[in-house]
Protein backbone atom coordinates (compact mmCIF):
# COMPACT_ATOMS: atom_id res chain seq x y z
CA UNK A 1 0.00 0.00 0.00
CA UNK A 2 1.15 3.49 -0.77
CA UNK A 3 2.92 5.05 2.20
CA UNK A 4 0.64 8.23 2.31
CA UNK A 5 -2.34 6.14 2.23
CA UNK A 6 -0.97 3.95 5.34
CA UNK A 7 -0.05 7.52 7.28
CA UNK A 8 -3.60 8.78 6.32
CA UNK A 9 -5.30 5.36 7.60
CA UNK A 10 -3.20 5.60 11.21
CA UNK A 11 -3.70 9.57 11.36
CA UNK A 12 -7.40 9.45 10.88
CA UNK A 13 -6.96 5.91 13.26
CA UNK A 14 -5.83 8.48 15.49
CA UNK A 15 -8.16 10.96 15.61
CA UNK A 16 -11.05 8.99 16.13
CA UNK A 17 -9.80 7.10 19.19
CA UNK A 18 -11.75 9.96 21.50
CA UNK A 19 -13.98 10.47 19.13
CA UNK A 20 -15.42 6.67 19.20
CA UNK A 21 -15.44 6.54 22.92
CA UNK A 22 -17.37 9.61 22.84
CA UNK A 23 -19.80 8.20 20.40
CA UNK A 24 -20.56 4.88 22.64
CA UNK A 25 -20.80 6.99 25.63
CA UNK A 26 -23.46 9.30 23.77
CA UNK A 27 -25.16 6.01 22.18
CA UNK A 28 -24.93 4.37 26.05
CA UNK A 29 -26.99 7.53 27.53
CA UNK A 30 -29.28 8.15 24.97
CA UNK A 31 -30.56 4.93 24.37
CA UNK A 32 -32.29 4.80 27.74
CA UNK A 33 -35.84 4.66 27.27
CA UNK A 34 -35.61 4.30 23.70
CA UNK A 35 -35.07 7.05 20.57
CA UNK A 36 -37.45 9.53 19.18
CA UNK A 37 -36.45 11.98 16.68
CA UNK A 38 -37.18 14.82 18.51
CA UNK A 39 -35.36 13.60 21.79
CA UNK A 40 -32.52 13.34 19.42
CA UNK A 41 -32.50 16.69 17.90
CA UNK A 42 -33.67 18.45 21.07
CA UNK A 43 -29.65 17.28 22.11
CA UNK A 44 -27.92 18.11 18.60
CA UNK A 45 -30.26 21.07 17.10
CA UNK A 46 -27.99 24.17 17.04
CA UNK A 47 -25.11 22.86 19.10
CA UNK A 48 -21.79 24.38 17.61
CA UNK A 49 -20.08 21.36 19.88
CA UNK A 50 -21.74 18.18 18.29
CA UNK A 51 -21.76 20.39 14.97
CA UNK A 52 -18.00 20.04 15.19
CA UNK A 53 -17.80 16.93 16.79
CA UNK A 54 -19.78 15.27 14.21
CA UNK A 55 -18.18 16.89 11.81
CA UNK A 56 -14.67 15.74 12.27
CA UNK A 57 -15.93 12.57 12.84
CA UNK A 58 -17.60 12.16 9.34
CA UNK A 59 -14.23 13.33 7.79
CA UNK A 60 -12.22 11.05 9.65
CA UNK A 61 -13.94 8.25 9.46
CA UNK A 62 -14.40 8.56 5.30
CA UNK A 63 -11.16 8.65 4.97
CA UNK A 64 -10.58 5.85 7.45
CA UNK A 65 -13.57 3.43 5.77
CA UNK A 66 -12.65 4.22 1.80
CA UNK A 67 -8.98 3.44 2.82
CA UNK A 68 -9.79 0.50 4.91
CA UNK A 69 -12.36 -0.52 2.01
CA UNK A 70 -9.60 -0.58 -0.63
CA UNK A 71 -6.94 -2.50 1.63
CA UNK A 72 -9.67 -5.36 2.14
CA UNK A 73 -10.51 -5.84 -1.58
CA UNK A 74 -6.98 -5.69 -2.47
CA UNK A 75 -6.79 -8.65 -0.11
CA UNK A 76 -9.54 -10.47 -1.49
CA UNK A 77 -10.22 -10.04 -4.60
CA UNK A 78 -7.54 -9.59 -7.83
CA UNK A 79 -8.83 -5.59 -8.75
CA UNK A 80 -5.72 -3.62 -10.58
CA UNK A 81 -4.95 -0.39 -8.69
CA UNK A 82 -6.96 1.94 -10.33
CA UNK A 83 -10.69 0.03 -10.08
CA UNK A 84 -9.24 0.11 -6.32
CA UNK A 85 -8.57 3.55 -6.51
CA UNK A 86 -12.27 4.29 -8.01
CA UNK A 87 -13.54 2.23 -5.15
CA UNK A 88 -11.79 3.98 -2.62
CA UNK A 89 -12.45 7.65 -3.37
CA UNK A 90 -16.02 6.70 -4.59
CA UNK A 91 -17.06 5.46 -1.38
CA UNK A 92 -14.82 7.93 0.41
CA UNK A 93 -16.70 11.24 -1.35
CA UNK A 94 -20.22 9.76 -0.91
CA UNK A 95 -19.91 8.56 2.54
CA UNK A 96 -18.40 12.22 3.13
CA UNK A 97 -21.65 13.75 1.54
CA UNK A 98 -24.06 11.75 3.14
CA UNK A 99 -22.26 12.21 6.21
CA UNK A 100 -22.25 16.08 5.93
CA UNK A 101 -26.13 15.84 5.10
CA UNK A 102 -26.50 14.10 8.08
CA UNK A 103 -24.75 15.93 10.81
CA UNK A 104 -26.60 18.93 9.62
CA UNK A 105 -29.67 17.34 9.44
CA UNK A 106 -29.46 17.29 13.01
CA UNK A 107 -27.56 19.62 14.52
CA UNK A 108 -28.66 22.80 11.70
CA UNK A 109 -31.28 24.77 13.63
CA UNK B 1 -9.22 -27.81 7.63
CA UNK B 2 -7.52 -24.69 9.51
CA UNK B 3 -3.87 -24.00 8.87
CA UNK B 4 -1.58 -23.69 11.36
CA UNK B 5 -0.37 -20.08 11.18
CA UNK B 6 -4.09 -19.52 11.26
CA UNK B 7 -4.64 -21.56 14.51
CA UNK B 8 -3.49 -18.05 16.65
CA UNK B 9 -5.23 -15.84 18.98
CA UNK B 10 -3.39 -13.04 16.62
CA UNK B 11 -5.21 -14.50 14.06
CA UNK B 12 -8.26 -14.24 14.86
CA UNK B 13 -7.16 -10.43 16.08
CA UNK B 14 -6.79 -9.87 12.74
CA UNK B 15 -9.69 -11.40 11.03
CA UNK B 16 -11.76 -9.70 13.76
CA UNK B 17 -10.70 -5.96 12.73
CA UNK B 18 -11.19 -6.90 8.92
CA UNK B 19 -14.95 -8.79 10.06
CA UNK B 20 -15.56 -5.41 12.43
CA UNK B 21 -14.12 -3.20 9.81
CA UNK B 22 -16.41 -4.42 6.40
CA UNK B 23 -19.51 -4.46 8.68
CA UNK B 24 -18.85 -1.02 9.91
CA UNK B 25 -18.16 0.35 7.00
CA UNK B 26 -21.11 -1.21 4.74
CA UNK B 27 -23.37 0.12 8.01
CA UNK B 28 -22.20 3.45 7.70
CA UNK B 29 -23.84 4.87 4.90
CA UNK B 30 -27.29 3.61 6.01
CA UNK B 31 -26.62 4.66 9.10
CA UNK B 32 -26.02 8.55 7.50
CA UNK B 33 -29.37 8.61 5.37
CA UNK B 34 -31.56 7.34 8.14
CA UNK B 35 -30.04 10.63 10.32
CA UNK B 36 -30.95 12.59 7.38
CA UNK B 37 -34.44 12.00 7.18
CA UNK B 38 -34.53 14.40 10.38
CA UNK B 39 -34.09 16.96 7.52
CA UNK B 40 -36.20 15.59 5.10
CA UNK B 41 -39.21 13.51 6.51
CA UNK B 42 -39.04 13.92 10.52
CA UNK B 43 -42.59 11.05 10.42
CA UNK B 44 -40.34 8.51 8.76
CA UNK B 45 -37.45 9.16 10.97
CA UNK B 46 -40.03 7.99 13.92
CA UNK B 47 -41.23 5.47 12.27
CA UNK B 48 -37.69 3.92 11.71
CA UNK B 49 -36.74 4.60 15.42
CA UNK B 50 -40.41 3.03 16.57
CA UNK B 51 -38.82 0.04 14.69
CA UNK B 52 -35.85 -0.24 16.41
CA UNK B 53 -37.80 -0.92 19.76
CA UNK B 54 -38.28 -4.58 18.57
CA UNK B 55 -35.71 -6.83 20.72
CA UNK B 56 -34.48 -8.05 17.82
CA UNK B 57 -33.45 -5.13 16.54
CA UNK B 58 -31.61 -3.85 19.85
CA UNK B 59 -29.99 -7.16 20.00
CA UNK B 60 -28.56 -6.02 16.41
CA UNK B 61 -27.70 -3.10 17.80
CA UNK B 62 -25.54 -4.75 20.34
CA UNK B 63 -23.80 -6.50 17.89
CA UNK B 64 -22.68 -3.38 16.12
CA UNK B 65 -21.90 -1.33 19.39
CA UNK B 66 -19.51 -4.52 19.84
CA UNK B 67 -18.24 -4.31 16.47
CA UNK B 68 -17.60 -0.37 16.63
CA UNK B 69 -16.04 -1.24 20.10
CA UNK B 70 -13.73 -4.18 19.17
CA UNK B 71 -12.14 -2.20 16.06
CA UNK B 72 -11.69 1.07 18.43
CA UNK B 73 -9.84 -1.47 21.00
CA UNK B 74 -8.10 -3.80 18.44
CA UNK B 75 -7.12 -0.51 16.52
CA UNK B 76 -5.62 0.90 19.41
CA UNK B 77 -3.87 -2.71 20.04
CA UNK B 78 -2.43 -2.20 16.73
CA UNK B 79 -1.19 1.50 17.13
CA UNK B 80 0.52 0.33 20.37
CA UNK B 81 2.47 -2.24 18.32
CA UNK B 82 3.30 0.00 15.30
CA UNK B 83 4.22 3.00 17.36
CA UNK B 84 5.35 1.68 20.56
CA UNK B 85 8.31 -0.79 21.46
CA UNK B 86 7.36 -4.75 21.02
CA UNK B 87 6.34 -6.72 24.57
CA UNK B 88 5.13 -9.97 25.44
CA UNK B 89 1.74 -8.54 26.40
CA UNK B 90 0.22 -8.76 22.90
CA UNK B 91 -2.06 -11.09 23.46
CA UNK B 92 -3.07 -9.87 26.74
CA UNK B 93 -4.08 -6.73 24.72
CA UNK B 94 -6.10 -8.72 22.25
CA UNK B 95 -8.15 -10.60 25.03
CA UNK B 96 -8.59 -6.66 26.31
CA UNK B 97 -10.14 -5.87 23.36
CA UNK B 98 -12.80 -8.48 22.84
CA UNK B 99 -13.92 -8.32 26.75
CA UNK B 100 -13.52 -4.37 26.69
CA UNK B 101 -15.98 -4.19 24.00
CA UNK B 102 -18.20 -7.24 25.33
CA UNK B 103 -18.29 -5.06 28.21
CA UNK B 104 -19.33 -1.66 26.79
CA UNK B 105 -22.01 -3.13 24.48
CA UNK B 106 -23.39 -5.43 27.43
CA UNK B 107 -23.93 -2.10 28.83
CA UNK B 108 -25.61 -0.49 25.83
CA UNK B 109 -27.83 -3.65 26.08
CA UNK B 110 -28.88 -3.46 29.64
CA UNK B 111 -29.60 0.35 29.44
CA UNK B 112 -31.51 -1.04 26.11
CA UNK B 113 -33.94 -3.51 27.31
Amino acid sequence: MDIRLYMAQRLSAIIMIPLVFGHLGVMIYAIQGGLSASEILSRTQGSVFWFLFYGLFVIAVSVHGAIGLRTILSEFLRLNDLALDAIMWGFGLVSIFMGARAVSAVTWL
Amino acid sequence: MIKGHRNHPLWYAYALHRVSGLTLVLFLPLHFYVLSLALTQPQRLDGFLHWTEIPAVKFAEMGLVFLLSVHLLGGIRLLVLELLPWSPRQKTWAALAAGGALFVSGTFLLNAV
